[in-house]
């Protein structure tokens, strides 16, 4: 007997460009103590089917189309907005993606976690607050007592997480929906709050609903898995068979565009024992003061950069990988001086980047260029395609003008992008056509060093795949040498020649890919790989085996 | 926190400088001087009054004479009226300005806040636009207009309220308080709109709905205090700004407040008392905008004090 039943459910959106099905026909089951993954990419419509269960959605422009959602003999659908409250957040809870927006930042924890208890079970508040204590000490918050005082801003993002958890879990819901839950997180924490979720369900016997984009997380969990692409469920079945007897070619696409980490990529690049380094950093410091004020002397250092040496070679990709806070990006932004260096040398093409003048620096910053993670707020929104790409053009090439318009569409052309699309705007292009252009911009230049910040990681797994392959043909064809900055892990493997693992500033392993990646030296590169969900059913459940003994 | 307080109060120190130089500087760059309109005064009594009033110093000495006894809280004597201090005058019309201050902000928040949460709670219904509607009126008109038109309707059309007077008739301080108080019921009711529609789009507010809150607690107890801060930040600079910018209603309305003071002030060249209200006026505006930050800190906690911790 399933404790929730969707029939036939159809939602569509009403937009100033016509009608927009969100949702088409979906039909399923969930089981007490069950769990059922959706995985769909963005816009697959996984989380308007969610949110619609619980009333949630904002009609309008949102509007249920037609189908049921059976819940305990009553169609939510159909249920009055009273006894629809009523079950929200008390019998079936949510948890949403991003802990830190997710929290209101003008309450207490306490605040927040008591007002469930008050409102759903009608307890007092002392008693609510025993309980929300001790439901803090389940979901692994040490010092509750303390803890339930506190503000939002003074958690971490997997202690929010924890909070949310706790807060979804107070009322002891039969059924917990977990939107993206871990995704905001870095990948050791994504692997402890996952460890969370799965125990808290299990003992209190939960039916869980789990989206996610990420395969290897949805193998590690569900037990059933939905598959959506652009409103349809294309494919719903035990999640062995969604693994292992692929039958839809859009599950087949989502699963062959994960980087894959199991089986040892091929070596491509070999070092030229006689070449110089291109680049290289010298013990480089970069701090930062938490706070200014000009009665305050001392203030507060924070080493985002702890002492780094590293060296670059031509033509070859270092991937650099860290978790947030890490120091990784500010690497990045330190060699081409959009922060400033206190300590240490950087010196590309012999050359020492902190000493050379304003002019000169100019010119070599041509030859370093970066791309960064988020392409829709790094282009210009009001310059065309073709502005953004001249500009960079002219910068390198002042006097000739004339040929910029062949060199623009010879650049569109290498991203992959059509020519006749050089007068559109950013918006105009989906998330990956515009990362394209932002590769594009940092190729006008002609640069040998290429910085890629996060290039991928707002993307989509299908449309990942492309840009890290475009990426790879790119740094062949053009012989550049690449930093590429990122916290997903499979995804470094997948795309370097070598690899230095940071934490809290400094590097503590470097080494070339396949090597680290096998054999690990340190303990915490250990830990990371360990972290790493894999997209396969039983290998995951066994590295999850392995990790909670260890 | 006492640390904040501290900056702010030394920052305030070179503005309110400032503020009294270039008033000196501009009191005197005016044609005229306070004696002008005596009638037939001999040359020899003009020359005594610039004697004892130090009028024929450098500007440099006066200006400085005048810090110096400023600082000791001492803001001259009056020119026009002889025998009483400046400090004296502007604390006998300091209450009935005051009074009037505050009638108009009560005012201002019932209203601004009631239209501003109305509106935001159904965006772009008719409440929304009425009420907004109204906002960008009560902007527009400037209180000479209003002030005006609100006795032509309530006095003399109507002859529910007195024409002016303060004190002196029943419901005299009604018309004055809601000419004063519209434009910023205005601002606070667009700012309290706005506030609360970025507050309820964000992501908490989701959380709220789907812990099973009903609107009326997801509002109140998750969406005002942050919807809310905007409007606490303008509420500081917009009281002093009531009190500061009454001259205009008071000489309307006949209200014996420091604001006609003030503009008795200037049109007499009564340079101490020019620059006296000028002064009081500055420090109240440095003052709420202080006061004004403090509660906005209270109001987030985001927002730590050096100093605090």
């Amino acid at each position: 007997m399933p404790i929730l039943q969707v029939d036939d459910l159809s939602i569509s959106f009403r937009t100033r460009e016509g009608r927009i099905e969100a949702v088409k026909n979906a039909s399923f089951t969930l089981d007490k103590g069950q769990t059922l993954g959706i995985v769909g990419e963005s816009g697959s419509g996984k989380s308007v089917l969610c949110y619609s269960l619980l009333g949630l959605l904002p009609m309008p422009p949102a509007s249920i189309d037609s189908g049921k959602v059976m819940f305990d003999d009553k169609d939510l659908l159909k249920a009055s907005k009273q006894s629809v409250r009523h079950i929200r957040g008390n019998r079936i809870s949510m948890i949403f993606q991003d802990p830190m927006t997710s929290l209101n930042p003008y309450l207490t924890i306490g605040t927040q976690l008591v007002e469930s208890l008050t409102i759903h079970k009608g307890m007092n508040k002392q008693s609510a607050r025993r309980r929300a204590i001790q439901s803090m000490d389940e979901v692994g918050i040490a010092n509750p007592e303390k803890r339930i005082n506190s503000y939002p801003h003074e958690l971490s993002g997997g202690m929010k997480q924890r909070v949310m958890i706790a807060m979804a879990l107070l009322t002891e819901p039969e059924i917990l929906i977990a939107d993206e839950p871990t995704t905001a997180l870095d990948v050791t924490i994504q692997a402890q709050i996952l460890r969370l979720i799965k125990q808290l369900q299990h003992e209190h016997k939960v039916g869980l609903i789990f989206i996610s984009h990420d395969l290897g997380v949805i193998a590690g969990i569900a037990d059933e898995v939905l598959v959506m692409e652009k409103g349809d469920i294309v494919e719903a079945g035990p999640v062995e068979d969604i693994f292992y007897q692929t039958r839809h070619p859009y599950t087949k696409k989502l699963l062959a565009s994960i980087p894959n980490t199991s089986k040892p990529g091929k070596y491509r690049y070999k070092r030229d024992n006689t070449s110089s380094p291109l680049l290289k950093l010298q013990e480089v410091k970069t701090y930062f003061h938490k706070s200014h004020s000009f009665l305050q002397s001392r203030s507060e250092e924070i080493k985002a950069v702890d002492n780094v040496s590293l060296e670059i070679y031509p033509g070859e990709t270092l991937g650099l990988v860290g978790e947030s806070g890490s120091g990784k990006s500010t690497i990045g932004r330190s060699i081409i001086k959009l922060v400033d260096i206190h300590e240490g040398k950087v010196i590309f093409k012999e050359q020492d980047i902190l000493s050379t003048g304003h002019y000169q620096f100019d010119r070599l910053r041509h030859e370093i260029q970066m791309i960064f993670q988020d392409p829709y707020s790094s282009l210009n929104p009001r310059m065309t395609v073709f502005d953004t790409l001249a500009e960079a053009i002219s910068l390198r090439n002042k006097q000739n003008n004339k040929n910029i318009t062949p060199e623009v569409i010879q650049l569109m052309e290498d991203v992959g992008l059509n020519a006749n699309q050089i007068r559109k705007y950013p918006h105009e292009f989906s998330g990956g056509q515009r990362q394209r252009i932002a590769i594009a911009r940092a190729l006008a230049l002609r640069p040998r060093l290429i910085i890629a910040d996060e290039p991928v990681s707002a993307l989509d797994v299908t449309i990942q795949a492309q840009i890290l392959d475009l990426l790879l043909t790119l740094v062949k064809k053009y012989q550049l040498t690449m930093i590429f900055i990122s916290h997903d892990l499979s995804v470094v493997r997948y795309i370097s020649d070598r690899v230095a693992v940071m934490q809290s500033g400094k590097i503590v392993e470097t080494g070339e890919t396949e090597a680290l990646f096998s054999s690990p030296q340190h303990d915490y590169t250990r830990s990371l790989i360990r972290a790493i969900p894999i997209p396969d059913p039983e290998q995951e459940r066994l590295r999850q085996a392995a990790t909670t003994i260890t | 926190m006492f640390r904040f307080v501290l900056v702010r109060l030394l920052q305030a120190i070179p503005v309110l400088l400032i503020v009294i130089s270039i008033t000196f500087m501009l009191v005197r760059a005016a044609p005229g001087g306070p004696f002008d309109s005596e009638k037939n005064a001999p040359p020899e009594v003009i020359q005594k009054l610039n004697e004892r009033y130090h009028l024929n110093d450098s500007l440099i000495t006066q200006l400085s004479d005048y810090i110096s006894n400023a600082l000791q809280g001492d803001l001259g004597p009056s020119f026009r009226y002889p025998g009483r201090s400046v400090t004296e005058i502007i604390f006998t019309g300091l209450p009935v300005t005051l009074e009037l201050g505050l009638y108009a902000t009560c005012f201002a928040i019932v209203i601004g806040l009631l239209t501003g949460l109305i509106a935001s709670y159904r965006p772009n219904s008719w409440q929304d636009y009425s009420a907004m509607t109204f906002a960008m009126t009560g902007i527009c008109l400037p209180s000479f207009v209003l002030g005006p038109l609100l006795i032509l309707i309530f006095s003399i059309w109507l002859e529910w309220l007195p024409v002016s007077g303060w004190n002196q008739f029943n419901g005299d301080k009604i018309l004055p308080s809601i000419t004063l108080g519209a434009a910023y019921a205005a601002y606070i009711s667009r700012l309290t709109r706005g506030g609360m529609l970025e507050i309820l789009s964000q992501d908490f507010i989701r959380t709220a709905r789907a812990k099973g809150l009903s609107e009326t607690r997801v509002i109140l107890k998750h969406g005002l205090k942050g919807g809310l801060l905007p409007v606490v930040t303008f509420l500081g600079p917009a009281f002093a700004g009531l009190l500061s910018g009454s001259f205009i209603i008071e000489t309307i309305f006949q209200i014996p407040g420091i604001g006609r003071l003030y503009v008795q002030a200037a049109f007499n060249r009564d340079y101490t008392m020019i620059m006296g209200t000028t002064i009081f006026f500055a420090t109240l505006i440095v003052v709420f905008n202080l006061i004004s930050d403090i509660i906005a800190a209270m109001l987030n906690p985001r927002i730590t004090y050096k100093g605090k911790n």
